[in-house]
């Protein structure tokens, strides 16, 4: 009897370590950009990253992780329908005051036309207008700037029958210039108002 | 709102039920104030049959359809939906999935807050946003048998992979 039940016990104990559940697949795509992509994966109390274009791991109920290299064409293969559904990615167009004024520049102008192009193209649209300024004054002081540029910035965008009230306003103040400066640099391309749709 | 209408029902208000009124309205706004606060991005595509469940109901999905933090979005065989977060990271839910939104909050002045996100079954493919970009620590995804942390932006997950 005794040895029927370890036997029993052994029995589970290997169909347990050999039997696998579900597993999990996680494959890594190359960034539009041509940046490098990866993706830290924790399972079973260890980090396994995955760095390169179109690798795929799988990962047991055990916790355990295999490393695979995919092709392009298989991955655009089983993916298809999920790749197929995907939101079209966000655009930012940017805008430049007539130096002192409310008033766009004829280029920004210009930009008006290609936003209304873009929000035709989309579905379920919206628009975030974030005020951008230089490094001249303190962080808290150009973030207000910041809001009170992209705030101007919506009014006149609902002015020209551009969005439908629900234009969201952002202020990034100093913390995202376009060109690099130092503090308190005076930088007219980084006084700039950028146009997000998504 | 009904509120006011039971009030009146009274035969005026008395200051005991303006009080009442009055703290009704605040919780009633706090409780609106918080939802708005809570919205974290709009369905831009629907294919087929798509579902968002949120508090134990469950919707119909549409092309603007708003997605809250804890919402669950479930596809059928023939459904897909993708979804734009405030923060630009796009989440595209496959066939046969359930994913949900387990977090999400967003500080478009910084840039910091935080992202997490379950799939149970189906596929996921994820576009990373400006949360990630800002820090990466504060986004996760969640498998049946691993964290995902996001260290670039674009990548599949697929949960209940029978082989």
């Amino acid at each position: 009897m005794r040895t029927d039940g370890s036997l029993l016990i052994l029995a589970l104990v290997l169909l347990t370590a050999c039997s696998s559940g579900p597993k999990d697949r996680v494959v890594v795509l190359p960034n539009k950009d041509g940046s490098p992509s990866a993706v830290v994966i924790r399972s079973g109390g260890k980090e396994t990253l995955v760095d390169k274009p179109y690798a795929a791991a799988t990962v047991s109920d055990k916790g355990g992780v295999e490393l695979q290299a995919a092709s392009q064409g298989s991955v655009e293969t089983r993916y298809a329908t999920v790749l197929q559904a995907q939101p079209a990615r966000p655009v930012s167009f940017m805008v430049y005051f007539v130096s002192g004024k409310d008033e766009l520049t004829p280029d920004s102008r210009r930009v008006l036309d290609e936003i209304r192009a873009e929000l035709r193209q989309r579905q379920a649209p919206e628009i975030t207008v974030i005020g951008h300024t230089d490094r001249v004054g303190s962080l808290a002081y150009n973030d207000t700037l910041a809001l009170q540029r992209a705030q101007t910035m919506r009014a006149l965008l609902l002015g020209v029958g551009i969005g439908d009230g629900n234009i969201a306003v952002a202020g990034r103040g100093e913390r995202e210039p376009l060109v690099n400066t130092a503090d308190e640099v005076d930088e007219p391309r980084n006084r700039r108002v950028e146009i997000s749709i998504r | 709102m009904s509120v006011g209408v039971e009030t009146g029902s009274y035969g005026g208000p008395s200051m005991m039920t303006l009080r009442k009124f009055t703290a009704l309205l605040l919780v009633a706004l706090a409780a609106s104030v918080h939802a708005q606060s809570d919205e974290a991005g709009l369905v831009k595509s629907v294919k087929g049959q798509v579902s968002i469940e949120r508090a134990g109901k469950s919707m119909v999905a549409t092309p603007g359809s708003r997605v809250y933090a804890s919402d669950r979005m479930v596809t059928a065989a023939d459904g897909s939906a993708g979804i734009a977060l405030k923060d630009n990271t796009l989440l595209t839910v496959g066939p046969n999935s359930s994913m949900s939104l387990d977090r999400f909050a967003f500080d478009s002045t910084t840039h910091q807050g935080a992202l997490e996100a379950s799939i149970r079954k189906g596929t996921l493919s994820v576009v990373s946003g400006k949360i990630a970009k800002a820090s990466p620590e504060a986004v996760q995804f969640r498998t049946p048998n691993s964290i995902l942390g996001v260290r670039g932006t674009e990548f599949i997950i697929e949960a209940g992979v029978a082989d």
